[in-house]
């Protein structure tokens, strides 16, 4: 009897985890069956080369390069932000600041990554562009130069506070010898620590990017709705991600194409992301055997 | 002599460089939070809680979105929780290593790392569709659950794995079975972590817009949520929705609601650190 209940309750264990494949294998399946509708009416060559995303005119045109560079240039600006900002954090932090300076400072830093983007995305619009244009007068009031920059801010404790478990993990033997040779914390840092914690560094960074990548509210409020192929951080641009919530606020018809197109956007940013995050945890498990 | 000095410049400057960027993100989210109370800490009363939304901004509230916040987490909550902490008691105790826990595993790492829209998208035609839930508050609870089930996963296999070994083995001497051992022993070793964890699941989900634009919440709602099946909306949407209307007041409005929600995520983030160092000096 108690052998039954124990193999039923483990049962029970196997199926719940067994979900989590379920879902992943639920996104594939959604997205690629509706991207498959999607293909039968479009053109895949036109999906890859036509510069222009115009699903909702009379003169339609499906290109997502339209869209894609919107969500490249705005991830761009973002990790160029973030990446050395974040850096020199996780460096200040775990070799010069004292160690009650950093207990107190990682929940706070941790704080920019639990405020909700739909609050970042009006710091962009509200208080960003119009700094921004203070400055620059011609710069347009939905520019993916804000949008990018208040991203950057909520993706700095991605990258420090990773970047900061991988220079925390690296054996204090390399730390003592570096000092034994007299180098001075920025020589140990830079040519001894940063290079034996690289992996770890990498991996903050990749996530970093994929974060930024698939991040939505943010762009969609601060970076405009208007898909262009342009690396131009002034003008009005829309993000993969905008461009399925646009569609979803309007009323858009089961089974239309215009329904299928967000699916056809959906699928692209899943295999980035997906590419990103299988590229990360390959650097990681390599990076947990080096030091156990 | 001179390059002894040269560097220890460098040094200094780069700790300089340091403190500066570790102020620079605190430093702007005071900024950001300083200019949000200016807008808004003038339009909370108790009438923009309760008040439902209207057309014209100053007689607004937030009732509905903030009912169907609530309602939303407590249907995530009942969903994800059981879920989440029975697949993190299955891969952290009873898994052996093999084929599949190297899938699971890898699988959770990835799923962590989809983007929120994308679970938008499962949800509009899983539940919403083929399950023909509708744009309810059932069908936004499980499309939220799903996105929070890897992060309470993961911070549920933190804290079973922080349990001393000994822990277990002095249960199996006592002649515990593997499941007597899981529930009397390592959970309620393990419930600080665990609720850490869950707490800052939830308030991610609290926080989350995008997946439920996607399955078809509104912006305007009437009525609060009465039923698992009522059409809803919640606090972040209702703020997106209240950014994207031109006229001024609905600026005040947006601050103002920001407010309420920031409250909801700090207090919960703060919830979860202090329920985490209650519960690490347990281990030292």
């Amino acid at each position: 009897m108690r052998k039954l209940k124990e193999l039923v309750i483990e049962r029970a264990l196997l199926i719940s985890s067994l979900i989590t494949i379920a879902v992943t294998i639920g996104i594939i399946l959604v997205l690629s069956i509706e991207a498959i509708n999607f293909f039968s009416e479009v053109s895949i060559i036109d999906f890859f080369t036509d510069t222009e995303w115009t699903p909702l005119f009379t003169d339609k045109h499906f290109g997502i390069l339209a869209l894609l560079s919107g969500t490249l240039l705005t991830s761009f600006i973002a990790i160029a932000f973030a990446v050395p900002v974040g850096l020199s954090i996780s460096i200040y932090l775990s070799e010069y600041a004292p160690k009650s300076f950093r207990r107190t400072i990682k929940p706070l830093l941790e704080l920019l990554a639990a405020v909700p983007t739909v609050v970042y995305g009006f710091f962009a619009l509200m208080v960003v562009t119009p700094f921004l244009q203070s400055i620059f007068p011609e710069i347009s009031s939905f520019n993916s130069l804000s949008a990018g920059i208040v991203m950057g801010i909520m993706i700095i404790p991605y990258i420090s506070s990773l970047s900061e478990d991988a220079l925390h993990a690296v054996p204090d033997s390399l730390r003592e010898a570096a000092y034994g040779m007299g180098s001075t914390k920025l020589q140990n840092a830079f040519k001894v620590m940063v290079p034996a914690a690289s992996s770890g560094i990498v991996v903050s960074i990749i996530l970093a990017i994929s974060r930024a990548i698939g991040e939505t509210m943010i762009v969609a409020i601060a970076a405009g709705q208007q898909p262009r192929f342009t690396f131009d951080p002034t003008v009005p641009v829309e993000t993969i991600t905008a461009y399925i919530v646009q569609v979803s606020l309007g009323d858009v018809q089961h089974g239309s194409l215009e329904y299928k197109t967000i699916f056809a956007a959906g699928i692209t940013l899943f295999i980035f992301t997906f590419l990103l995050n299988t590229l990360s945890y390959r650097i990681r498990k390599k990076f947990q055997e080096k030091y156990e | 002599m001179n390059n002894i000095r040269k560097n220890r410049i460098k040094d200094q400057a780069f700790k300089y460089w340091g403190i500066a960027c570790t102020l620079l993100g605190l430093v702007l989210l005071a900024i950001f939070i300083g200019n949000i109370l200016i807008d808004g800490i003038m339009r909370i009363d108790w009438d923009f809680i309760v008040n439902l939304p209207s057309r014209k901004a100053e007689r607004s509230g937030i009732y509905t979105a903030l009912m169907g916040s609530i309602w939303v987490l407590l249907l995530t909550t009942l969903i994800a929780l059981p879920v989440g902490i029975a697949a993190a008691i299955y891969l952290e105790e009873y898994n052996k290593k093999n084929k599949l826990s190297t899938i699971l595993e890898v699988n959770i790492s990835n799923l962590a790392g989809v983007p929120s829209v994308i679970y938008g998208l499962l949800g509009l035609e899983v539940f919403v569709r083929i399950m023909e839930m509708g744009s309810s508050v059932l069908a936004g609870s499980f499309t939220l659950a799903l996105l929070i089930l890897p992060i309470v996963i993961v911070s549920t296999r933190e804290a079973l794995k922080a349990v001393p070994k000994s822990v277990r083995d002095a249960s199996f001497a006592m002649g515990a079975s593997k499941w007597q051992t899981v529930y009397h022993q390592l959970l309620p070793a393990s419930f600080g972590g665990i609720l850490t964890g869950v707490i800052l699941a939830l308030s991610r989900a609290v926080g989350e817009t995008a997946p439920l634009i996607v399955i078809g919440a509104l912006a305007y709602v009437p009525f609060a949520p009465s039923s698992a099946m009522d059409e809803f909306s919640v606090l972040p949407i209702q703020i997106f929705n209240w950014i994207t209307r031109p006229q001024h007041g609905f600026v005040e409005n947006a601050a103002a609601a920001i407010i309420i929600l920031l409250l909801i995520t700090f207090v919960m983030n703060g919830i979860a650190v202090y329920f985490r160092n209650k519960w690490q000096k347990k281990f030292k």
